[in-house]
């Protein structure tokens, strides 16, 4: 077994496993904690697959700016532990059959993928050509999600925004 | 080296956990929690193909993808907020008249 094979597994490990703590914990700033070891994990794998930026910009952006939103959030609301309600049990017995059958249909679909090895070439992980693709072939959505952005903000200023009343 | 089917694999498991995590959980927090998760996972299906077609545009859609989540975050948790505010719940089954 190659280093390589193992840092993967281990990696695969924590993602997993993380995200089942996600479902199982009741409490949701127990659930955030666990997406922030997922994200973490992620950001590893995206190092072993060569992509340096893409790995920095999930800490940074992801288990940086976006999960301290969330804990922010569940803080800021005093969220308690889930209160257990049985006004749907559809879900207990509809969802569940169909969760596990999608997940199966998935990884059905996935694990026929072709074995093929992954091949590494130097030009590919520069973090370089990544920055020519995006500011020339991806222009135009670049500049877009700027746009997006700005609108998201808007959005949130007027929603969070107190009523006048 | 690790072959790429191993990493689509763990992002369909991802994917899979998250769409169970959304079905179960009654949080509205946890269940955009959920939602980034699903957006991870398949993250990580892009840049696992980008590496095996030896092409940088699935990091960049990825790139893409994040930005979104990030303006989604900020939308999707303000509009948390003001349910908060309205129903004094979290939990999704206490929001199901669209009269208050």
């Amino acid at each position: 077994m190659t280093v390589e094979l193992a840092l993967f597994i281990v990696l695969a490990a924590m993602a997993v496993s993380g995200a089942v703590s996600l479902i199982l914990q009741r409490h949701p700033i127990h659930s955030a904690l666990s997406l922030i070891v997922v994200m973490a994990a992620l950001a590893g794998l995206y190092l072993l697959l060569g992509a340096e930026f893409i790995a920095a910009v999930q800490i940074i952006v992801y288990a940086g700016a976006i999960m301290v939103l969330f804990v922010f959030v569940i803080m800021l609301l005093n969220a308690g532990v889930e209160e257990r309600t049985s006004f749907s049990r559809m879900a207990r017995y509809v969802g569940l059959p169909l969760a596990v059958v999608f997940l199966l249909q998935l990884v059905w679909w996935a694990a026929k993928v072709p074995a093929q090895a992954a091949q590494t070439t130097q030009a590919l992980t520069s973090t370089r050509s990544l920055a020519l693709m995006l500011f020339r072939e991806f222009l135009l959505p670049f500049e877009l999600t700027s746009i997006l952005i700005l609108i998201a903000i808007l959005g949130a200023v007027v929603l969070a925004k107190k009523e006048p009343v | 080296m690790v072959p790429v089917s191993y990493y689509i694999v763990l992002s369909a498991v991802l994917f899979g956990l998250g769409v169970v995590a959304f079905i179960f959980k009654r949080n509205i927090i946890t269940m955009f929690m959920a939602i980034e998760l699903m957006l991870n996972a398949v993250n990580l299906a892009f840049v696992a193909f980008s590496r095996m077609l030896g092409q940088l545009q699935g990091q960049v859609y990825v790139f893409f993808v994040i930005v979104v989540a990030a303006a989604e975050a900020a939308v999707g948790l303000a509009i948390i907020i003001l349910i908060a505010r309205n129903r004094e719940s979290l939990n999704v089954e206490r929001v199901d008249l669209l009269k208050l």
